[in-house]
């Protein structure tokens, strides 16, 4: 779908065109002390007219880049658009990357301002000024802890604020005019991808990219300006750009920022959004604290949980596909909605819930059908910072687990004889900032992009991703390896946070698993099993026994599958400390960086695969102060037992 | 290192004239002499730690300050005001709040309470009119639940704020009981072992908290604390104290260097 001539074709417009259709509804409500504090899109457009014309009198010029550092916070947002009015271009960034990683992309995109949350960015900023020596100004947004801070460099928000709406008062036809000049196919934003290997690259998105994209949900999801939507995911992530920007701003519905990290279950409680996004490992959280909490439940509440679920994985998603059920299942399950599940979905924030999504990446399909069964309208979507995350999406009543549902209106996809995916889409951004030749690697002249993701249509047209395309492999015996495939069925036992599977080349699969320290803590103190911290729970020879239990149920599960039958897991080691993204084995994105570890814990490899029963293990990691410490551990090889496909097909 | 000076671009907080001086104290139990004639002042806006080792004496000063404890000799001045003994309630309303090794917090209540609590002094209306909850009563309620909200933003424990204190883990309640101390917006804060029984990240938090509290609201503070490296990295100066009796006095510098500190803290051969 092509942006239509005489479409408002920037968010710019946009705004000023909900500022004069809707300009008394709140377009944006953030929670500070303790109160929802909202403001109407009149008002926002006043805020971001204000910032626009303070930002222009800074001397940022049309084609500039500046960077948005933060959670998610109202004035970040008008950061962005007030950029976008100006023809500048906002850089968002993960509010949790080191200062040193931040290098990289103030050099790359010549970086001259920042608008940013708070003194921890503005530490950031400060410590990797004299390797940026473009970057000249730093607004911002809380003032705490920066009181005493003397460099000229920093200034706050509310000092620009003040100062652009004294040049709006003197030039009242600045904002107007800039946004005027503004069309269509100007760049919006540039998003750094986190990238597995090498540096990250900026993705160069431009106004039709995002706006087309936004539209093309707002039409097949019939999404109104009465939506509520909690913003809560990292800004710098192409989704949430999406989802509480871009669709946002296309449709003209509310957003709704939570107060802090740690309050974001209440706060959605609170707000509870009829629109919803959440990547799978936010679900999964939710997901484990619900088992925890159930298992604290009384026994009767124990036992109308376990029954009313079981109904529900039976009927529920199969009510919310329209297709037919027993009349009495039906009121069973009405039953159900009265006694378990309406009260879970309201503790969980989910009640109004019309639609929700989830992506990032492949979602166990247990998980996925715990959410569906509830009646909740969880759908899987296909798409990446590329593509403007637009390119399949499960259509209401075609919603299966394991697929991500058909091409969007507009998209062609193709599956090379490789099996890597290829598609065109009127998302697709125009090209990396700055690195021609990627961009001719991952654009073919045709415009045809790839994905490297591997997958293949199913019979009913819907596309199944397996795993990145180079992450695909052969076990030496030559059967096919997906590792993202087992690690996938391991993260959804609520004791296993994280795992990694290993297998390519080898006879073999072997994992290491993170334990779920507060799913396994509690199990643990349950069973009255002390332990002092995360390395010594995980080295508990119970704990280890747990996991094998998992280990075995995912062998037994893979052994009916005819394909994947040779994939069973022979041996694991549950580590001993965390995956962390400050360490470099999880992106920013927290997906597993296979190949890293493997190195970074070749001696655990080793071990895995050499029958030794113990393997001694020596990392290096880093503090959130950016000290580096190392851990020394003993680490314990257990194996599992497997499964032949004919014993259990018998 | 001082921690303000790994912070860029800081200078150094203005450092006023004494607003607290003890001069002289002495304070015994029957025969044990806790404290013998010790004297030092306390600047405004500094952090001022007390030091000792075990049974030296710190938390005895500290309620000698706060009108807990009768010292037998000596004057305490506050705010020009020489007074011969302090009485609680008098140092609570000219504005000395305090935390509590052993924390002060009603367990039952939740966060907010908690802290609201610490507003008591300043609350304006009887107890009548709070119950009512109309007119001015409930201007002035909305008015201190709005400086509670500050605290709790500026402690960052918006999580909690609707949780019974006794359900947090100690680090935490730990955090509560300084909010409730700041809610009384004391001029000076003794803290006393502010971070006893807290991990390593606890105990950074609460570093930058005392920082913090120290310059975003100019709170001058006293703290007693048994981590040395946390004392010398906060305190603008340093007391200490054993058996009783003012060994040193200084920058923590100067302290670190002293001889009668090394010999308390090591042990002399007699």
């Amino acid at each position: 779908m092509t942006v239509q001539a005489g479409m408002t074709d920037t968010f710019p417009k946009l705004l000023l065109e909900h500022a004069a259709v809707r300009g008394e509804r709140p377009a944006i409500r953030e929670k500070d002390l303790g109160i929802w504090q909202s403001w109407t899109w009149r008002e926002m457009r006043d805020e971001v007219e204000w910032l626009a014309c303070g930002l222009a009198q800074a001397g940022l010029a049309r084609g500039d880049h500046i960077a948005v550092i933060g959670s998610n916070r109202p004035r970040l947002y008008w950061t962005i658009c007030a950029a976008q009015a100006l023809g500048a271009i906002p850089v968002p960034f993960y509010e949790d990357a080191a200062a040193q990683e931040m290098v990289y992309v103030f050099q790359d995109a010549a970086i001259a301002f920042a608008v940013v949350e708070d003194q921890e960015q503005a530490d950031k900023l400060l410590e990797i000024l004299p390797q940026c020596p473009r970057l000249k100004r730093i607004w911002y947004d809380d003032p705490r802890g920066l009181r005493n801070y003397t460099r000229e460099e920093l200034v706050a928000y509310e000092k620009l604020r003040e100062a652009g709406r004294a040049a709006a008062a003197a030039q009242p036809r600045l904002f107007a005019g800039e946004i005027a000049k503004g069309v269509g196919s100007d760049t919006a934003i540039m998003m750094y991808t986190s990238g597995t290997t090498g540096h990250p690259k900026g993705v160069v998105l431009s106004h039709d990219n995002l706006v087309s994209s936004g539209r093309a949900y707002a039409e097949l999801e019939r999404l109104r300006d009465e939506e509520e939507v909690l913003a809560y995911l990292p800004m710098a992530w192409i989704g949430q750009n999406l989802f509480s920007y871009a669709q946002w701003m296309v449709v003209g519905f509310r957003i709704n920022c939570p107060e802090s990290g740690d309050t974001t279950m209440t706060d959605m409680r609170e707000i509870g959004p009829t629109y919803y996004f959440a990547p799978p490992r936010v679900l999964e959280a939710l997901l484990t604290q619900v088992t925890i909490r159930m298992e604290d439940a009384s026994w009767l509440k124990r036992r109308l949980f376990r029954y009313f679920m079981d109904l529900a994985r039976r009927v529920g998603a199969r009510l919310l596909d329209g297709k037919p059920v027993a009349a009495r299942e039906r009121l069973l399950y009405f039953l159900g909605e009265l006694l378990v599940y309406g009260p879970l979905k309201n503790a969980l924030g989910m009640t109004r819930i019309r639609v929700a999504y989830t992506a990032g990446e492949a979602i166990g399909p247990d998980l996925f059908v715990f959410y569906r069964s509830l009646g909740i309208n969880l759908k899987q979507l296909y798409g990446s910072t590329e593509t403007s995350v637009m390119v399949c999406v499960q259509p209401d009543g075609e919603v299966k687990p394991d697929t991500v549902g058909p091409p969007m209106k507009g998209v062609e996809v193709r599956v090379l004889d490789s099996g890597e995916i290829v598609l065109r889409c009127p998302g697709l951004f125009r090209a990396y900032y700055n690195n021609e030749s990627a961009t001719r690697d991952a654009k073919d002249p045709e415009g045809w992009f790839h994905t490297g993701d591997a997958g293949f249509f199913d019979d009913t047209g819907h596309l199944k991703i397996i795993d990145r395309a180079k992450d695909v492999g052969k076990l030496s015996g030559g059967t096919l390896f997906a590792p993202k495939y087992l690690e996938n069925k391991l993260k959804f036992f609520p004791y296993i946070k994280e795992a990694v599977a290993f297998g390519h080349g080898r006879p073999e699969a072997t994992a290491m698993v993170n334990i779920d320290v507060e799913a396994v803590g509690d199990w643990a103190e349950r069973r009255g099993i002390p332990y002092s911290g995360y390395a010594d729970l995980a080295s508990k020879p119970q704990v280890r026994e747990l996991v094998r239990e998992c280990v075995e149920k995912v062998n037994a599960d893979l052994s009916r599958d005819p394909h994947l039958c040779a994939s069973q897991i022979h041996r694991f080691v549950v580590l001993h400390k965390e995956l962390d993204a400050d360490d470099g084995e999880l992106t920013r994105t927290r997906k597993v960086r296979r190949g890293f570890i493997g190195e970074k814990y070749a001696t655990i490899v080793d071990a895995l695969y050499s029958g030794a029963d113990r393997c001694v293990v020596e990392a290096q990691v880093r503090f959130e102060d950016g000290r580096v410490g190392a851990i020394r551990a003993e680490l314990a090889v257990d194996g599992a037992r497997t499964y032949a496909a004919e014993a259990l097909a018998a | 290192m001082n921690l303000r000076e790994l912070e860029p671009g800081t200078v150094q907080r203005k450092v006023g004239e004494a607003v607290l001086a003890v001069e002289g104290v002495s304070l015994a139990f029957g025969g044990v002499k806790a404290l013998t004639d010790v004297s030092f002042d306390v600047r405004e806006h500094e952090i001022r730690a007390i030091i000792g080792p075990n049974g030296a004496g710190k938390s005895s000063m500290l309620n000698v300050i706060n009108g807990v404890y009768r010292p037998q000799q000596g004057r305490i001045t506050f705010m020009g005001e020489t007074h011969d003994r302090m009485e609680p309630h008098v140092a609570a309303s000219r504005g000395i709040a305090r935390t509590f090794q052993g924390l002060a917090l009603f367990k039952g209540m939740s966060v907010l309470d908690n802290i609201l609590a610490g507003r008591n002094l300043m609350m304006r209306r009887n107890l009548l009119w709070q119950a009512l909850r109309v007119g001015p009563a409930l201007r002035e309620e909305i008015e201190h639940r709005k400086r509670v909200e500050e605290i709790i933003d500026f402690l960052e424990i918006q999580h909690v704020r609707k949780t019974p204190v006794g359900r947090l883990p100690y680090g935490l309640q730990k955090r509560v009981d300084l909010g409730r101390a700041l809610a009384a917006e004391p001029r000076v804060l003794l803290l006393d072992e502010p971070m006893a029984g807290m991990n390593v990240e606890e105990k950074q938090d609460m570093s930058r908290f005392i920082l913090d509290v120290n310059d975003e609201f100019g709170t001058t503070i006293v703290l007693i604390e048994h981590d040395m490296g946390v004392v010398m990295d906060l305190s603008d100066r340093v007391v200490v104290l054993d058996y009783g009796r003012k060994i040193a006095d200084g920058t923590p510098d100067e302290v670190r260097s002293s001889q009668a500190v090394i010999d308390a803290y090591l042990g002399v051969k007699h």
